[in-house]
């Protein structure tokens, strides 16, 4: 009780309830216009953050983080376009229920929900930060390096389909972050005799063209969209209501969205996917799944909102960021000098504390506003695409010139955003990069400081944590591979079906060397020649 | 007609081989300058190595890169690969815009060049209404005033704003 009373007393001030009430309600407008998105938002308002107290900068960052899934569900529910990536699965139920008449149910039940799951996480969370407490000094430096392996192959493996693409740019991210003076030897790695790359690579600058930069490239080459807005009739209040009518799905959907955020790298999307399998395989009426049902909409909104929160256990405790939003935080913390990981939660755990109750309240604050702003904040929907591509390149030169003054970052900055817009054209991710950039860094410092300490290889995993974790890569690994080769049998069952001929050319070779070898082969040979035979002498 | 291999491939295939063979292309010069950009010092265990993590990620980049463009289901540049190409290449001219401006800020000033900036990208995306050219300016002016009046992040003033009387310099270096 005195840690949340001293809490509270690091939030009563004037500064922060002024940045709880601009993260609120700039992350519910950043969310609520389809295109922009929390990441390119963050990316852009980091380095303006730097001057800020570290609660104050912090409060900001993950008030637009947490409040944006609210504003991402009203395009997604309003006109069939997501907010934020997240919210894709609530147009699955969102919009149907707009197309047949219920907008203001659809959107109160998608506050309601969202409302619960952030909550609840918050409160989980609080309730178990002395546990995490406890848990978090245990973590040496072989525990975090393998922790943070395990953030960057669970990023790298829930790419499905594309993890071999996004193993390459996670190493990418890492090899940038190795470029510059190395820290300990004091010699140069990939500087080409360059001063400008002397330093290494700014993490900042990298994020802000692979985000924003990316982002306002893909708008101003896009083409504006007509947006047809229907109006909104009925009472908000309903969803609150209809909420607690569902209380089973609600809850194991928030707790999915605790503990999916919790392990580095799997985040909302997994979270949802599982909340919504849940609720539609336990549902009375599982064929209105996709059509407009109130429990597909319960859990895709519960799910995502109980992420936030829950995301950043790993980021204090351990100093480990699971994606990239988190990622860009840490950099607030480093700035400050404010290391994350076992020694905040150690001393500063009323920090930590008052972080978490600054997304409660945020999370009050975000339904109030949304409850009766509503009506007037679906106009931004239709602020034109490339509009708002000039308004984001416009915004990225704040967040990456007042960094250092220096135009050489904003060239990088630019050729990111390059890339980060070639990667979005392929559907390639770019997350990796940003996260083995910063989990290169940590696994870089943490094998080393390991390392000195250990004489075989068996004493990196011979403490029970690090055996625990070193045990999960290998199951994260093993069923990955399992995976794969099952895709890969299933892929070649197909080809099968479609197919008369082997599709490997290797065994269509050993069939016909086989061929050759029996008798009946060795009889239609003797009979092809003898008939070529006679096909010369004609001649 | 598109194959079985085609039609599970995870997004859209344009580019994808370009990408792929620029990558693995990139990697590998990279690599091949691991003993020229890193140093391997005497006496040090392997992982203290300056060159572990370079040789650690390119190593990756290489394999997982390589790994990749083996899988592709695609062995030949379409047209629509190179039509792809050209479309990347259109996004240079955004990049070039955002450079002017960056080239422009500390020679004329935030405020003035964020106030012609602003309008002139939106006409050039093709907004010529009056009323657009209004919400151009009040963004551009409410940009700055927000970030650099506000939040007084780092933007320094303008060789330009010298010229400024006494106080109206210094308020324009300051605030604008």
């Amino acid at each position: 009780m005195d840690m949340i009373f001293s809490a509270l007393e690091i939030l009563m001030r004037w500064d922060v309830a002024l940045a709880l009430l601009a993260g609120s309600v700039g992350g519910v407008l950043i969310g609520a216009i389809p295109g922009v998105g929390p990441a390119v938002a963050i990316a852009i308002l980091l380095p303006a953050t730097f001057s800020m107290d570290p609660i104050v900068g912090l409060t900001v960052l993950l008030g637009i983080y947490g409040s944006s899934m609210y504003g991402g569900a009203i395009p997604a529910i309003l006109i069939n376009t997501p907010g934020t990536a997240v919210n894709a699965l609530t147009t699955y139920d969102g919009y149907p229920m707009t197309a047949r008449g219920e907008p203001r149910r659809a959107l109160s039940l998608a506050y309601s929900a969202s409302f619960f799951g952030g909550v609840f996480s918050v409160i989980c969370l609080i309730l178990f930060a002395p546990v995490l407490a406890k848990v978090a000094p245990m973590f040496g430096s072989r525990e975090i390096f393998l922790a943070a392996l395990l953030g960057l192959i669970l990023v790298v493996v829930a790419h499905r389909g594309q993890a071999l693409m996004a193993g390459a740019l996670a190493c990418f991210g890492i090899f940038l972050n190795s470029i510059g003076m190395e820290p300990v030897k004091y010699t140069q790695r990939y500087t080409f005799e360059q001063d400008f790359l002397g330093g290494g690579v700014n993490l900042i600058v990298v994020v802000l063209g692979l985000f924003a930069l990316s982002q306002a490239f893909v708008l101003l080459l896009d083409e504006d969209e007509k947006v047809h807005l229907t109006k909104l009739r009925g009472g908000m209040f309903q969803g609150l209501r209809e909420l607690a009518r569902h209380p089973r799905v609600t809850a194991v959907s928030a707790s999915f969205g605790v503990l999916m955020g919790m392990v580095p790298g799997v985040g909302e999307f997994t979270a949802q996917f599982m909340s919504y399998t849940y609720a539609q395989k336990s549902s009375k009426r599982p064929q209105d799944f996709g059509n407009g049902s109130s429990e597909g909409l319960i859990a895709a909104e519960t799910a995502n909102n109980a992420v936030p929160a829950a995301a950043m256990v790993p980021l204090l405790a351990l100093g480990i960021p699971g994606e990239a939003l988190t990622a860009m935080m840490l950099s607030v913390f480093y700035v400050h000098n404010v290391v994350p990981g076992p020694a905040l939660f150690q001393n500063d755990m009323d920090f930590v504390v008052a972080l978490y109750l600054a997304l409660l309240i945020l999370n009050v604050l975000v339904l109030i506003f949304l409850l009766f702003a509503t009506r007037h904040l679906i106009q931004v929907v239709r602020i034109p695409n490339r509009f708002l591509g000039v308004c984001i390149l416009t915004l990225s030169f704040v967040g990456v010139y007042s960094l250092r003054n220096s135009a050489t970052d904003c060239i990088m900055a630019a050729g990111f955003g390059i890339l980060g817009f070639i990667l979005k054209r392929l559907s390639l991710p770019a997350v990796p990069i940003i996260l083995g950039m910063v989990l290169g860094g940590i696994m870089e410092v943490k094998l080393r400081a390991g390392m000195a300490r250990v004489k075989e290889p068996w004493d990196m995993i011979n403490r029970p944590i690090a055996f625990i974790i070193f045990t999960i890569i290998i199951l994260v690994l093993a069923s990955h591979f399992l995976r794969v080769w099952k895709e890969r049998k299933e892929l070649k069952e197909a080809e099968w079906q479609t197919k008369t001929a082997s599709t490997s050319f290797g065994r269509l070779l050993s069939r016909r060397k086989n061929s050759f070898l029996k008798d009946r082969g060795k009889e239609v040979r003797a009979r092809h020649s003898k008939l070529l035979r006679r096909l010369k002498d004609l001649f | 007609m598109t194959t079985e291999r085609e039609s599970r491939f995870v997004g859209p295939r344009r580019g994808q081989l370009i990408f792929a063979l620029v990558f693995l292309t990139l990697s590998v010069l990279l690599l091949a300058l691991i003993g020229e950009q890193t140093t391997w010092v005497k006496k040090t265990k392997l992982f203290a190595q300056p060159r572990f993590w370079p040789a650690i990620s390119l190593g990756g980049m290489v394999l997982l890169g390589g790994l990749h463009l083996y899988r592709l289901p695609w062995r030949r540049v379409s047209r629509y690969d190179l039509k792809e190409a050209r479309h990347w290449g259109q996004s240079l001219e955004y990049g070039l815009w955002f450079m002017a401006y960056v080239f422009l800020v500390p020679l004329v000033g935030y405020l003035p060049v964020t106030l012609v900036f602003v309008p002139l990208l939106a006409r050039r995306m093709g907004y010529r209404s009056r009323l657009m050219l209004w919400v151009s300016l009040g963004f551009a002016l409410s940009v700055v005033v927000l970030f650099k009046g506000l939040l007084s992040v780092k933007i320094p003033g303008a060789l330009l704003y010298e010229y400024l009387p006494g106080t109206l310099r210094s308020f324009f270096i300051l605030y604008l």
